[in-house]
């Protein structure tokens, strides 16, 4: 969990809408897993989603850039409908990055190549200038010189920064995060939480689906809880852990923060 | 007193060396060979099995014959050299009927011959007129050409006799290289597309137009498809680009060759079908269809996990089907049936017929290792790729298939190996191959009446360097591809 707290004042939180989402339902066979959402974010902003496992935080995530595809309502990314229109969903996707829980680094290709490839075949960037992009954003997730190993051969956190770089290097104005250290040792959550931090500092969209609430209460400027497929409760961090409304919210946290 | 709880340690330990393992020749038998009685008893028999068998095969081996002009000469000499009733190889056969082993009835090139060995002999007989030409009788030809046959050397007969296979074989291996070795430099690969084509003239002669033609239909489906392919996408442009190319072949294809022959005549002799054998035989139906059989296999395993119901059923129901039948009903089918269903008249080339089954049965058994492939990839995978924008193709081929091969390698090279064997299966449809036809052919003739073991370990050796060759290669690949530490 990270000690550093950011200036809050310097994020500035635009007017302008990145993410629109209308009264969006989504099912898996009968299963009701998103339940009328409703949700705006603002750019600029940080929104940490949390939950208990199954309240559907993930799959909310996961609509935004159609990895799972919603059956009413309606999402508005960047201005672009998802429908299943592919090349909306491609747009979309070049534009949203999305970091996983299990890094889903490509193991056959070397740190270096997993950050070339998007921008390289669908940015269509030369391939001298994507690995200078690429080298750019290694330095700044600190590993530079492990550009040439695989995977394989580097930490869990290391893979996770990687990932972040990766999703970097496409460029795009808005992040999303899926529990991006439920998978890591504990020595290693810090050096990614720092790298997400770091982002948040130069302004980037972001939706993080995550446990760590020293991460919310340093980072975010609104907090969302999700029970049920549905949002509970959302307020700014300070708020929302010192004077949680709902029971529902209350009970989640007396248990994650409880010991 | 209690036990003391607390500890601190003062220094942290230094790595150490381990315990050096009793070693030795001695222990390592006891460990392997005689850990128990039935162990004990399992050795020793398995020595007698194994002195019993060289107590047989090593003064056969020894006995060896290497020059004889017929079993019956090589009996002989044995006889003659060991005394009466001792056993002995007779490789003489080996030495004398190798070529038919290696290039069936394959035509040697004495034309050829003559024009760079004996110019002398041959511009006094008259050149290629007075010799090979078409009013030449028959018999003037043919003492010629036996005594070409008597005073040709080794290389005279069978290096430039067999040019043309020799060469196809030699500029296989510049074709196949960019494709099994990614060190080497990417523009060769434009030669090893342009092979088929130049295997094809070596092989089968004709006039050079016809390969060139043909490929010209390949630069009509890839024009179509560049063309089309930003209005109409990947799939529709590629399935209009392959229905312009087969109309390039059908109708453009006969009329453009026949033009081109009249204006610029250029070509080698025909060769029929039939007069091909041996391993020339299994090597040209072998390698076609290993290359053919893995893009058709990668195609069908993706076809069977698509989403789209039609390319869906129909590769499942291709692959149940291949896989339900025999090879040998497919080669059947390739040699009679097909015929049936061909406009009358039509001709169309029984190897070719045979490539393009074996080639169907391969592909249906390679999808299913793919597919087996594709299944042990992690979700994550697919999710991460379509999550940088990357579409359906480039997902399949940027991050999908090169991990997917890399599981199925054994997999794919198992069924290769199996395929390359199975060319002898086209035995069974008339075709001279190198371990059932040429050797019938071997062992009717009256001089050879009678051998039995020789040609077959002779034709099983050359298969078993063939195919322990893939094997090491795919063991290489493997340990190549290697990445991902686990």
């Amino acid at each position: 969990m990270s000690e550093q707290a950011i200036d809050r004042r310097k994020l500035q939180v635009s007017d302008e809408v990145a993410i629109q989402i209308t009264n969006m339902n989504k099912w898996y066979g009968q299963f009701h897993v998103l339940r009328d959402v409703n949700m705006t974010v603002q750019r600029g902003e940080r929104i940490v989603i949390c939950g208990p496992s199954g309240s559907g935080k993930s799959t909310l995530i996961r609509c935004i850039n159609r990895l799972e595809e919603h059956q009413a309502g309606q999402i508005i990314v960047d201005g672009t409908e998802l429908t299943s229109d592919l090349k909306n969903i491609d747009k979309v996707r070049s534009e949203v990055g999305m970091v996983f829980q299990h890094f889903n680094l490509f193991p056959h290709l070397t740190i270096l190549e997993n950050c070339t490839l998007a921008p390289i075949w669908v940015r269509k960037v030369p391939k001298k200038e994507a690995e200078e992009t690429a080298m750019h954003y290694l330095r700044k997730v600190k590993i530079p010189e492990q550009a040439h190993k695989y995977p394989g051969m580097l930490s869990g956190g290391q893979q996770q920064r990687v990932a972040i770089a990766r999703s970097l290097c496409m460029k795009p104005r808005i992040m999303l995060f899926d529990e991006p250290t439920s998978a890591l040792d504990p020595e290693m959550i810090k050096e990614v939480l720092d790298t997400m931090i770091e982002l948040a500092e130069e302004g980037m969209t972001m939706l993080c689906v995550t446990h760590e609430m020293g991460f919310a209460q340093a980072v975010a400027n609104r907090v969302v809880f999700m029970d049920q497929g549905q949002i509970v409760e959302q307020n700014e961090p300070g708020e929302f852990f010192r004077n949680p409304q709902s029971e529902r919210t209350k009970l989640f946290l007396s248990q994650i923060l409880g010991h | 007193m209690p036990k003391q709880l607390t500890y601190v340690r003062g220094e942290m330990l230094a790595p150490k060396e381990p315990p050096l393992r009793e070693a030795g020749v001695v222990k390592w038998l006891r460990e392997n060979l005689f850990s128990g009685p039935l162990n004990t008893i399992l050795t020793l028999l398995g020595l007698l099995a194994t002195a019993w068998l060289l107590l047989h095969l090593v003064p056969w081996l020894m006995h060896s014959v290497w020059n004889a002009g017929s079993l019956g000469e090589c009996r002989q000499i044995i006889a003659a050299t060991w005394g009466e009733g001792a056993t002995g190889a007779c490789w003489a056969v080996v030495r004398e009927r190798w070529p038919q082993y290696i290039f069936g009835f394959y035509p040697q090139d004495f034309a050829l011959i003559a024009r760079l060995s004996f110019a002398d002999q041959y511009a006094a007989a008259g050149g290629y007129e007075g010799v090979f030409g078409a009013a030449v009788n028959g018999a003037v030809r043919e003492a010629f050409i036996a005594d070409l046959r008597a005073n040709a050397g080794l290389f005279d007969l069978y290096v430039l006799g067999y040019w043309r296979p020799i060469l196809a074989f030699v500029l296989m291996f510049v074709a196949i290289a960019p494709v099994l070795f990614t060190a080497l430099p990417r523009k060769m690969i434009w030669f090893s597309l342009l092979y088929p084509a130049l295997a094809f003239w070596l092989l089968w002669g004709g006039t050079v137009w016809l390969p060139v033609v043909a490929l010209l239909g390949f630069a009509v489906m890839g024009a179509v498809f560049t063309l089309l392919k930003d209005q109409l996408g990947v799939p529709v442009s590629a399935g209009l680009g392959l229905v312009a190319a087969v109309l390039w072949w059908l109708f453009a294809q006969a009329p453009v060759t026949a033009g081109l022959q009249s204006a610029l005549p250029f070509g080698l002799a025909s060769v029929d079908s039939d007069q091909f054998g041996g391993f020339l035989l299994s090597i040209v139906i072998g390698v076609t269809a290993i290359s053919a059989s893995l893009p058709m296999g990668i195609l069908l395993a993706l076809g069977r996990r698509s989403d789209m119901l039609l390319v869906r059923t129909l590769s499942v129901g291709f692959i149940e089907f291949i896989r339900g039948v025999p090879l040998i009903t497919l080669l059947f089918t390739a040699s009679l049936l097909l015929q049936y269903f061909l406009p009358p008249g039509n001709n169309f080339d029984i190897i070719l017929r045979v490539i393009i089954l074996v080639t169907f049965f391969a592909a249906a058994y390679i999808a299913e290792v793919i597919r087996g492939g594709l299944a042990a990839l992690p979700r994550g995978q697919y999710e991460a790729a379509d999550a940088l924008g990357l579409d359906y193709w480039q997902a399949q081929r940027l991050v999908v298939m090169p991990q997917a091969l890399k599981i199925s390698i054994p997999g794919i090279v198992s069924s290769f190996i199996g395929l390359f064997k199975d060319t002898t299966l086209v035995a069974f449809v008339g075709l001279m191959d190198p371990l059932k036809g040429i050797t019938a052919v071997v062992r009717a003739d009256i001089d050879w009446k009678g051998i039995y073991w020789e040609p077959y370990i002779f034709a099983g050796t050359l298969f078993f360097i063939i195919c322990f060759g893939m094997s090491r290669y795919s063991m290489w690949l493997e340990r190549k591809l290697k990445t991902d530490h686990r």
